[in-house]
């Protein structure tokens, strides 16, 4: 009990506060999710392309989009109840920073969000979401492809979560401050996800043999997918060079540091697997993608299709 | 609701604006979560617009809307029909903005309060061993408690047990 007169125990619930007024319309409002950039001062930085700048979002929020998509199947799925709502909390942490990137992606470049027709009430960051094509993602492939057992996500997330907080310190310096504001938020929170990835990593690398022989089977598949990840695409090369993205490359070091360490601790050798080649040159940076990755937006967009002028 | 008229309007709105609830942790206000930044008066052409500045817990927090309608429901309430409502990125919120009320309300409730957040400037080394977080069962007062996950019913809260009343209850995270 207190005596602070803004609780309201003492009437019998902590919800007492939400119902007070007893005007019922709040609860018609619905969730309609408004841009989440309202009111953020979206000006592109001197001297950067619109364009360029666009994409360049699109590939850090189509990573963030995807893994958060692979990360939502879980829910229900995971061994037990803590670890479900650990993997759907993670997802949430990326839907947010995917929706960010992509709102930010459309107010850079109107241009980069697929058209719908008149009138069609599907905000940019839902358009550029579910109305894009496969070859027109820009996410990594390590995001995309299928889910495996619990050992695969926690190897998919550690290589994950390792490269992406690794480029969400450097981005914090960004010229560009949405950018440089999402990757201040980002840290906070894809460190709590490498660490549960780490620890993960750690337990059933030292549980029993058969978590190991999961865990050694989970890294093997995935090693391969994890060079893209510090690999540059000419555009992130530019963005860089005008102090607003990151090249993937400077964080190289780090990455391999960071993995290195938890390797150590469980006491696994790093893989030697080559890199997942990618077709002529081109990977998903690109828009090349994998089969899975047809079914996943098959999966991801039917509902959004199916209404394009729906509201939610 | 009370309104205090004789008050200039930037201070009845930021009075009204105060008082608005966290829709997932209700025990506490907009202003002592530390979510509320900024409320302003400007005028526009249709009059005056009270422009309320938010900043979300975590990225993807699902309740930015319901706290946008809310400010504007309880805002219009209180004499305002014009009201904006605008997202703050910067700098990110943090754990440490909750208030000492507000503290002292997630005990009331049966909350434990976050410590203080870690610093995140350079680069943020792994942690593979177990967190280590100095707390008191917010039941019984015990210090023995045990981290069940670091993940809980809203993004912002880890789970926990206190061994020795056995009850379980829930952390906000530092951030």
């Amino acid at each position: 009990m207190t005596n602070d007169p803004h609780l309201t125990h003492d009437e019998g619930s902590i919800f007492d506060g939400l119902i007070e007024g007893g005007d019922d319309s709040r609860w018609a409002f619905g969730t309609d999710f408004e841009d989440p950039l309202a009111g953020v001062d979206t000006t592109v930085p001197d001297g950067v392309d619109h364009a360029g700048l666009a994409r360049y979002c699109l590939m850090l929020g189509d990573d963030a989009l995807i893994m958060s998509q692979r990360l939502s199947e879980w829910c229900s799925r995971a061994p037990d109840l803590e670890e479900d709502i650990a993997l759907a909390n993670m997802a949430l942490d990326l839907l947010g920073q995917a929706r960010l990137l992509l709102a930010r992606a459309a107010a850079a470049d109107p241009g980069a969000v697929p058209p719908l027709p008149d009138g069609s009430p599907v905000p940019a960051e839902d358009a550029l979401a579910f109305f894009r094509e496969a070859e027109q993602f820009r996410n990594v492939r390590l995001t995309e492809v299928a889910n495996g057992d619990f050992a695969h996500v926690v190897v998919r997330l550690l290589l994950f979560s390792v490269a992406r907080l690794a480029l969400l310190e450097r981005l914090r310096a960004s010229r560009d401050a949405v950018l440089a504001a999402v990757a201040a938020k980002g840290v906070k929170e894809v460190t709590y996800h490498r660490d549960w990835a780490g620890r993960w990593f750690l337990t059933l690398a030292q549980g029993t043999e058969e978590s190991r022989r999961r865990l050694l089977t989970a890294l093997d598949e995935l090693w391969p997918l994890k060079p893209e990840l510090v690999s540059p695409h000419p555009l992130e090369l530019s963005l860089a060079e005008a102090g607003v993205g990151v090249d993937p490359a400077s964080m190289a070091g780090e990455v391999d540091a960071v993995l290195d360490q938890v390797f150590a601790v469980s006491g696994v050798d790093r893989p030697d697997r080559p890199a997942l080649a990618g077709v002529g040159g081109r990977t998903g940076r690109h828009g090349m993608h994998t089969e899975a990755f047809s079914l996943l937006l098959a999966e991801m967009q039917v509902v959004a299709r199916a209404h394009p002028e729906g509201r939610w | 609701m009370v309104t205090v008229p004789h008050l200039p309007a930037r201070e009845r709105a930021a009075e009204a604006a105060a008082q608005v609830r966290d829709p997932e942790m209700p025990m506490l206000t907009l202003a002592d979560l530390g979510v509320l930044r900024d409320v302003a008066v400007e005028r526009g052409d249709g009059g005056e617009v009270v422009v309320a500045s938010i900043t979300p817990t975590y990225t993807g927090c699902p309740a930015m809307a319901t706290m946008r309608d809310d400010l504007v429901h309880r805002l219009n309430g209180a004499g305002f029909p014009r009201v904006e409502v605008r997202v703050v990125l910067y700098p990110p919120w943090s754990s440490d903005w909750i208030s000492e009320r507000g503290r002292a309300a997630l005990r009331a409730a049966g909350l434990s309060p976050p410590g203080p957040a870690r610093r995140a400037d350079g680069p943020v080394g792994i942690n593979l061993g177990p967190t280590r977080r100095a707390l008191a069962c917010p039941r019984c007062g015990s210090a023995n408690t045990r981290l069940t996950s670091e993940f809980g019913s809203t993004a912002c809260k880890a789970l926990y047990r206190c061994t020795d009343c056995l009850e379980p209850f829930e952390h906000v995270r530092e951030i």
